[in-house]
């Protein structure tokens, strides 16, 4: 990739590393540095430009899923929001769309995640806390009203009961009159992640696989632009883990996926392409960059020579990413502006698709809208301000990018191999294996941080004395109420027979393994059953999931 | 031999994010404390019923939902029906210093937010505990 001679440079370079290692001696010992302090043509001996980064739009993907990439079109500004009820959600998605944000992202509340009403008492406490309350189609048409959904697409973070969700938003957009095959968006639907990091399972792993690829199968069918899954990194990596374990562990997640919806009886080619990934922009910028690119051309590889997909784009890793929450400090929050301002940058680098920002307060508590708004400005500054948008894949050729790259993918196949050794994600996970990988990351990392190894600024080193901050959103705790008061007159507004019918219409598919549970529920979601409800007859039929505890 | 000091680290409610937890309950091990952890998504009563049988000393619950204001105090007044007053309880997450307050108020000894190291809540329990 460009002219060296070798023996002179390696000579050169041994020279250079002799001089600098003693001079480094007297410099405080720092973790988790690169392995060289500079990097030359040697790092990438043998790199073949064609085979290795190609074209962007093109196989392996290492620059990007498109061709043009961002001198076509930004990526979309998607802001994760929701809180309190539907009608509050609304207000706040009504804003975003005002502001220039260009897509929607669904934040539910974690009786909803978890598939409880919110008069459910485990409820109690938690209703419309860390996102929206939804318990029938009747919250859903609210929490969508005047916004054109033939227009927005919308991503929803829900999992063990994306199908129920799912189905509600193609209800609502039904009686808006736009027909689903015009609906575009993601479902984030990712229950391995849930058992390894997120922690909103409800189902065995057997049967939520199942759920997964009715979805697949019915979405390629009748809900054609929908992304079906958003195979989730972020979370493993706000749960502690490395770069190189983030990617390697959701891909590993992302082959149980594929591999389960062929077992299925499904053509690889017919859901692949609508398979998404999500993963975290963390702090170390050029590490990012690297991470994204790598992940592109393990995934593109293990399509194509793997699954033997046909279709380039059953082979493209098409990402929305989301800037580290765990990195935010609670310690003078106005440097995490400056923070999630780094984070989008290696996102962009990185050739994301969509981005959501986090807000300056988010270690105190959800944003409020005026941080909300700088989150979003800084999107924007990057794209149209700071040129990193305007070349394509532009660090592409960097000495310690390409090795960076080519580092990240071996440590992600050594662990793909390892998890296909033990019998897959699904074994790994029950054995407690990921769980535990991710474990003794972020203990390090906290030790790191403790022993001032890492520096977090504000937090271990250049604290100032700081008065609490004000002006947090506050939850109105009366949600909880005003939830339990709105079901209770569905609950006597409703045909009660009719959900009745379909519920027990549910319950027979779902002993039935051959049967796509996705038609069935649609028509108890059109019935006003609750998502509790819904959820309850799975939970009779399918059973619990028991997590695995492991210290 | 000294007794080992005895804590339950507890995620009450239905919060998933277990990092701070587990990583608390690890450095509390590794300074020579018993620790049993229980897992998501404990009940109140589950935790209180957990302490009891376990005879801990400690129990210090992790949330980052925002439901602390109605756990917490919830868990506090179960060890006072169960006479466990003498259970140290302490609690930590994403928590607004202004509901600090009226946490300690409800009897939680100490609120540890975002930040804080695990030297310093390994100190708090050892000088604290009854």
């Amino acid at each position: 990739m460009c002219t060296a001679n070798t023996e002179s440079l390696k000579q050169k370079m041994a020279e250079y590393t002799g001089k600098v290692e003693k001079a480094l001696t007297k410099f405080p010992e720092r973790k988790n540095l690169p392995q060289n302090r500079v990097y030359t043509p040697l790092d990438v001996q043998g790199l073949d430009y064609e085979k290795d980064l190609g074209f962007p739009g093109q196989y392996p993907f290492t620059r990007g899923v498109q061709p043009t990439m961002y001198r076509g079109r930004f990526w979309t500004m998607r802001m994760y929001a929701g809180f309190s009820t539907a009608e509050e959600s609304n207000k706040r998605y009504r804003y975003l769309l005002e502001s220039g944000g260009t897509g929607l992202s669904c934040a539910f509340d974690l009786p909803t995640q978890i598939g409880y009403d919110s008069d459910d008492p485990i409820a109690e406490g938690e209703v419309g806390k860390v996102g929206v309350a939804i318990d029938s189609l009747a919250d859903m048409e609210i929490l969508f009203d005047s916004i054109d959904l033939g227009k927005v697409s919308t991503s929803m973070t829900i999992n063990a009961p994306a199908a129920i969700l799912l189905a509600m938003y193609i209800v609502v957009a039904e009686k808006q009159g736009v027909s689903p095959d015009k609906l575009k968006g993601t479902i984030q639907n990712d229950i391995l992640k849930e058992y390894a990091a997120r922690g909103t399972y409800i189902f065995p792993p057997k049967p939520s696989m199942r759920l997964i690829t009715n979805i697949f199968a019915y979405c390629s069918q009748h809900v054609p632009n929908w992304n079906t899954i958003s195979i989730s990194g972020y979370h493993i990596r706000e749960a502690g883990s490395t770069a190189s374990q983030e990617i390697a562990f959701t891909i590993a997640d992302g082959i149980a996926y594929v591999d389960a919806a062929i077992k299925a009886g499904l053509n690889v080619d017919d859901f692949a392409g609508r398979l998404s990934f999500f993963w975290n922009a963390h702090n170390n910028v050029l590490e990012e960059v690297a991470k994204f690119r790598a992940s592109r051309r393990v995934w593109a590889k293990i399509m194509k020579e793997r699954f033997g997909a046909t279709n380039p784009k059953s082979w493209m890793l098409r990402v929305h990413t989301q800037t580290a929450g765990s990195m935010l400090t609670a310690q003078q929050p106005d440097n995490n502006i400056v923070r999630v301002a780094l984070q989008t940058a290696a996102a962009v680098l990185g050739g994301t698709q969509s981005l959501h920002t986090n807000s300056k307060d988010e270690a105190l508590a959800l944003p409020t809208e005026n941080s909300v708004r700088i989150a979003l400005r800084t999107q924007q500054i990057v794209a149209y301000e700071s040129g990193l948008a305007d070349i394509v894949d532009p660090l592409a050729g960097s000495y310690y990018i390409e090795s960076l790259t080519n580092q990240i993918e071996k440590e992600t196949w050594e662990y793909i191999e390892k998890i296909d050794e033990m019998g897959g994600a699904v074994v790994a996970i029950e054995k407690g294996y990921i769980q535990r990988e991710i474990q003794e990351s972020a203990y390090k990392w906290q030790m790191e941080v403790e022993n001032k190894q890492r520096i977090i600024v504000g937090v271990n080193q250049f604290q100032v004395e700081e008065k609490p901050v004000e002006g947090l959103l506050r939850v109105d705790a009366s949600v909880g109420e005003l939830q339990k008061k709105k079901l209770a007159e569905l609950r006597a507004r409703r045909d009660n027979t009719l959900v009745e019918a379909t519920l027990i219409k549910l319950e027979a598919g779902c002993k039935d393994e051959s049967t796509n549970l996705m038609p069935l529920i649609l028509d108890a979601v059109k019935a006003y059953a609750t998502l509790g409800e819904i959820c309850g007859i799975m939970r009779k039929v399918f059973g619990e999931y028991q997590a695995h505890v492991s210290l | 031999m000294e007794k080992r000091i005895r804590v339950l680290v507890a995620k009450p409610g239905l919060d998933g994010h277990d990092r701070g937890a587990k990583v608390v309950a690890r450095a509390l091990r590794d300074a020579g404390f018993e620790v049993i952890y229980t897992g998501l998504r404990q009940t109140p009563e589950q935790i209180v019923e957990a302490a009891l049988q376990e005879d801990v000393a400690v129990i210090a619950l992790s949330l980052l939902s925002g439901a602390h204001n109605h756990l917490f105090p919830r868990i506090v007044e179960l060890c006072r029906q169960k006479d466990m007053s003498d259970v140290l309880i302490v609690g930590g997450g994403v928590i607004p210093d202004t509901d600090i307050p009226g946490l300690k108020a409800a009897g939680v000894a100490e609120v540890f937010t975002p930040g804080t190291t695990t030297s310093a809540i390994i100190e708090f329990i050892q000088t604290n505990v009854k």
